[in-house]
């Protein structure tokens, strides 16, 4: 396949106009909060309009590329539009718009306070991760990595009590910390070894091996990075998450299921392919460290998720199992890993969001958090409970639900890489997803409510906005296994563009 | 005329001061726009150099026509056109920002004010531009006695903190005019550039190492080096708001320019680095530095103080820079002296703001500034965030490079401690920003914070240094390929 590099003002365009939002959104204030809101929905649909532009180029086999200043040299504030770019940026970009309506359900529902500032951050988060998705080299994905940082912040703190206050301390203490300690160091490290931060096909650290740069080096590097980018919620540094609940549903099912942490996975999927290469790392055997690694976090986290009555902590250790997987898949440096794991940033976002989306429902409709409470809810839910109930088996791995999708090419990458424990790792987890999954959906349709008086509650569910945006989002789940083939093309793209495997 | 740049830059300024006395006695508000103008024409003038430094090398002043070694000679290369641009523009910035501040505190006094604020700006360009070892010690000596008298008429403790300078700073000047005077004995010539050939000759002598050793640890006294810097938070802290935005961002830097001039001019870099062993203990010292000042700055409640503690990491920053000896590390050090120049400028003329309007600068009672004061807090959050080195801040790319020359140079402790001191500096900017965005969510404030913004002329420098610090860091490869990459010894 020819690469033919296109110059073009899109990537940055397809940033700033979310950006351009947020400043719309601080002029127009609380004045008008329909106009206020009409902003988020515009740059929305435009950021979207914009990168979906971009697909049939990329689908061609070009790449977008656009420098905004070169500040020092092998130091460029860059973009460049690959398969794997354009693949996060579009899933994003899509659920944003989505989240937008839910988000305006949801604030107005709740009567939440300092709704300028909510939409405010959010747009600079989408931003970020946008900048994130394109950025060409290192330095300008940690630009943006520590931006998304710090425009969750008062995201995470939005309610301002005492227990927001601390979950959001504890949120910016990790990833903020991590990232300046562990991260930036590697960076640094790679820097000085390889003397460039761009991301290259074959890995920059691929070409220096030998060179002056010894593996325990290199060994070092990888282990700073994968400490250092903690969003992706590996374990030992994945506790940030949970304590991310606190935040509004609306954050937790876009930030903290799909941009932030799935920002998270993308650089590590980035280190992995693009940093150091497929070939060092299978030398290395740093690989196969690294899948067992995350196959820990696996089952670790989904023992814990079992535990967990809050039906968010649930959703969040779930997530945080859910994030290894697609760290597995690229640690197992095989082509149908490659492309599972690509897979599943996308396959994971359509379901954990309705997921998200249902809880949130379900709070604003009926002030239930915990698990433990939604007997019968079913009944009185049924849209958002059918949608949590495909969205959960989406997250099981059933088909027909794209969840399945992703495990299938996992399990295939780790029959290629020879790896039969990572085998048993994934049908061990689908079982514990299974188990944290359906006693959910048991409670909701088949148990009745405990205090029902009244034999045949009425439907009582939430804002229309909200219920339209969680039954799309599930629909989604469905319509990725009948129609992957747009991601699906693009997965393959990433995995043929670093193992020449179609 | 640019010939006559290098003189007419003090000139200017000490010819405005003592205008500004004999004005002031008629005309108390002549002294503010005299300032401002002659300040403006030394940010012109310095521009004016460094353009033509560039362009056409170095320039050469000779006091009274006199050859040098015998007559003064000023001397403007990249490193003291560079540090004149920084000097004279935050001069000009804090002069801006000081009229209402002043007008507040001393309302009587306004022409002495400006008299001892012109001196202060004198003493320090002169020793920028000086081309001699003997004339820099008089300029160091006129820029600290002004420095003394701005200081002491601050708040109740200021001249109680004033004296503890007098003393250590007397002491300082002292070393160094006693290095002075040993390298004349040794080499009968006070020129910088004479001295530097005439040297090498002489290393092995205890006499020239001993004058090395004393001036080291005048300028380390004068630049508020760990552990030299006893006097530095509160002299700082208790000083009027304007005099700490500037003595903060310049003086600390002046210092470690004549700490570079001394290593790395007036001796040789093998001499500071090889013959004796002074780039290692300053390496290690400033390690200590950088842990100590975080740290301490932790405890500290009185936000001044506070920023005062991250001064002198921030000057275990730029010396850590030159104690590694490597290209990347002495460009991240001169970077730095801009950045935090910059940074140091922001933080405390905002600092100053909040102190104006809310007569407090206990962070304590900081709760919801932001909807009080948003501008003010909008340039300190951009220069909070600039020392912890978040980009796309300019504090980011000096420490880039810093930490690169560690890196190259193997020295990790030093690489690890920087970062390490960044995370100290984030945990201390977030307790403050989160108070200030947040309130503190156990008080109950009944009453609505209302907008009351600083007046113009104070949101104006501090806007323009917020702006600074967030556009300076984009041109650092520019800044870097076309100034600093020129004051780097030949041989690193």
């Amino acid at each position: 396949m020819e690469t033919a590099v296109i110059y073009s003002i899109k990537p940055l365009l397809a940033i700033s106009v979310s950006l351009i939002a947020g400043l719309l959104i601080f002029l127009t204030g609380e004045r008008s909060r329909n106009l206020r809101e009409s902003w988020t929905i515009l740059a929305s649909v435009i950021k979207f309009t914009i990168i979906a532009s971009m697909v049939p180029s990329i689908l061609a086999g070009n790449v977008i590329e656009y420098t905004i200043i070169s500040i020092a040299p092998g130091m460029l504030l860059q973009f460049r539009v690959d398969a794997l770019g354009i693949f996060f940026a579009i899933t994003a970009s899509f659920l944003w718009i989505i989240t937008s309506f839910y988000s305006i359900g949801y604030v107005r529902a709740m009567k939440e306070h300092a709704q300028t500032r909510y939409f405010i951050c959010f747009a600079i988060a989408l931003s970020a991760t946008i900048g994130v998705a394109f950025s060409a080299n290192l330095f300008t994905t940690f630009l943006f990595y520590e931006i998304i940082t710090l425009s969750t912040y008062p995201l995470v703190a939005h309610k301002e009590t005492p227990e927001a206050m601390k979950g959001a301390r504890k949120y910016v203490t990790y990833l903020l910390g991590t990232s300046i300690a562990f991260q930036l160091f590697a960076i640094f490290l790679t820097y000085s070894a390889a003397g460039t931060l761009d991301y290259s096909y074959a890995g920059i650290f691929n070409s220096v091996r030998g060179n002056g740069v010894s593996d325990t080096f290199l060994i070092v590097t990888f282990i700073l990075f994968m400490a250092g980018i903690t969003k992706a919620g590996m374990m030992p540094f994945h506790s940030w998450l949970p304590a991310a609940m606190v935040a509004p549903t609306p954050v937790s099912a876009l930030l903290h299921a799909v941009a932030v942490v799935k920002t998270g996975v993308f650089v590590v999927v980035k280190v992995v392919l693009h940093i150091f290469g497929i070939n060092l790392l299978s030398q290395l055997g740093l690989g196969t460290a690294l899948a067992y690694f995350a196959s820990f976090t696996i089952i670790v986290a989904s023992t814990i998720a079992l535990r967990q009555d809050n039906l968010k902590a649930r959703l969040a250790y779930s997530t945080v199992s859910q994030l290894s997987y697609i760290i597995l898949g690229v640690a197992l440096l095989t082509p149908s890993g490659i492309t599972g794991s690509v897979m599943h940033i996308v396959l994971h976002a359509f379901g954990k969001i309705s997921l998200f989306f249902a809880a949130g429902a379900i709070y604003v409709a009926t002030h239930k958090t915990k698990v433990s409470e939604l007997d019968g809810i079913g009944k009185q839910m049924p849209f958002t409970m059918a949608a949590f109930t495909l969205g959960a088996i989406s997250m099981i791995g059933l088909p027909p639900l794209g969840g399945f999708l992703s495990k299938w090419f996992l399990g295939i990458g780790a029959i290629e890489a020879g790896q039969i424990p990572i085998i048993i790792v994934i049908a061990t987890s689908t079982i514990l997803n299974a188990c944290y999954f359906l006693p959910i959906i048991y409670r909701a349709f088949f148990k009745e409510a405990a205090d029902s008086t009244d034999k045949t509650p009425s439907i009582k569910e939430a804002p229309p906005l909200m219920v339209g945006a969680l039954v799309l989002t599930a629909s989604g789940a469905v319509a990725l296994f009948f129609k992957p083939s747009l991601f699906l093309d693009l997965a393959r793209m990433v995995t043929a563009s670093v193992t020449g495997v179609n | 005329m640019i010939q006559h740049a290098p003189v007419l830059i003090i000139i200017l300024p000490l010819m405005a001061s003592l205008i500004n006395l004999i004005i002031g006695m008629w005309r108390k508000r002549l002294c503010y726009p005299l300032t401002v103008a002659a300040l403006s024409a030394c940010v012109l003038l310095s521009f004016a150099m460094l353009n033509t430094v560039i362009d056409h090398g170095n320039i050469t002043y000779r006091l009274g026509g006199w050859a040098p070694p015998w007559g003064i000679a000023y001397l403007i290369d990249h490193l003291n056109a560079f540090m004149l641009v920084i000097v004279s523009f935050i001069s000009l910035v804090v002069a801006v920002y000081s009229r209402v501040s002043i007008e507040k505190d001393m309302p009587k006094k306004i022409n002495q004010f400006y008299t001892l604020f012109l001196l202060l700006v004198t003493g320090l360009l002169g020793i920028l531009a000086t081309g001699d070892a003997f004339n820099l010690f008089v300029f160091l000596e006129i820029s600290s006695l002004a420095g003394y008298a701005l200081i002491a008429v601050g708040d109740d403790r200021a001249p109680l903190a004033s004296f503890n300078y007098v003393i250590m700073g007397t002491i300082g000047a002292c070393f160094y005019l006693l290095g002075v005077g040993y390298l004349y004995i040794a080499t009968g010539s006070l020129n910088m550039a004479d001295l530097s050939g005439l040297l090498p000759d002489l290393y092995g002598s205890k006499v020239v190492i001993g004058a090395f050793a004393f001036m080291m640890v005048g300028v380390a006294i004068k630049m508020a080096f760990f552990p030299l810097h006893k006097w530095l938070p509160d002299a700082y802290t208790h000083a009027p708001s304007a005099v700490s935005a500037f003595v903060a961002s310049a003086m600390t830097k002046v210092g470690a320019y004549v700490m570079i001039r001394i290593m790395f001019t007036v001796f040789k870099p093998y001499f500071s680095i090889e013959v004796i062993p002074a780039s290692a203990i300053l390496g290690w010292l400033a390690v200590a530095a950088m842990l100590f000042g975080c740290i301490r700055a932790l405890a500290q409640t009185d936000v001044k103080r506070m920023l005062s503690y991250i001064i002198i990491a921030e000057v275990g920053y730029i010396v850590m820079g030159l104690s590694v000896g490597n290209r990347m590390g002495f460009q991240g050090a001169v970077l730095h002296i801009l950045n935090d120049a910059f940074m140091m400028a922001c933080l405390f003329l905002a600092a100053g703001a909040i102190e104006y309007k809310t007569g407090t600068r206990n962070v304590h009672n900081f709760s919801n500034l932001y909807k009080k004061m948003p501008v003010t807090i909008i340039a300190f959050t951009v220069g909070g965030l600039s020392i912890v080195g978040i980009p796309p801040t300019c504090g980011f790319f000096s420490k880039w490079y810093l930490v690169l020359g560690a890196i190259e140079s193997q020295q990790w402790v030093f690489a690890a401690t920087l970062l390490i001191s960044s995370l100290l500096t984030a945990v201390i900017f977030f307790k403050i920003l989160v108070r200030i965005y947040f309130g503190n969510s156990n008080e109950n404030e009944s009453s609505n914070p209302v907008f009351n913004e600083a007046p113009l002329s104070m949101l104006f420098p501090i806007c323009i240094m917020a702006a600074g610090v967030l556009t300076l860091g984009f041109f650092s490869g520019k800044i870097i390929s076309s100034v600093i990459q020129f004051t780097v010894p030949g041989s690193f």
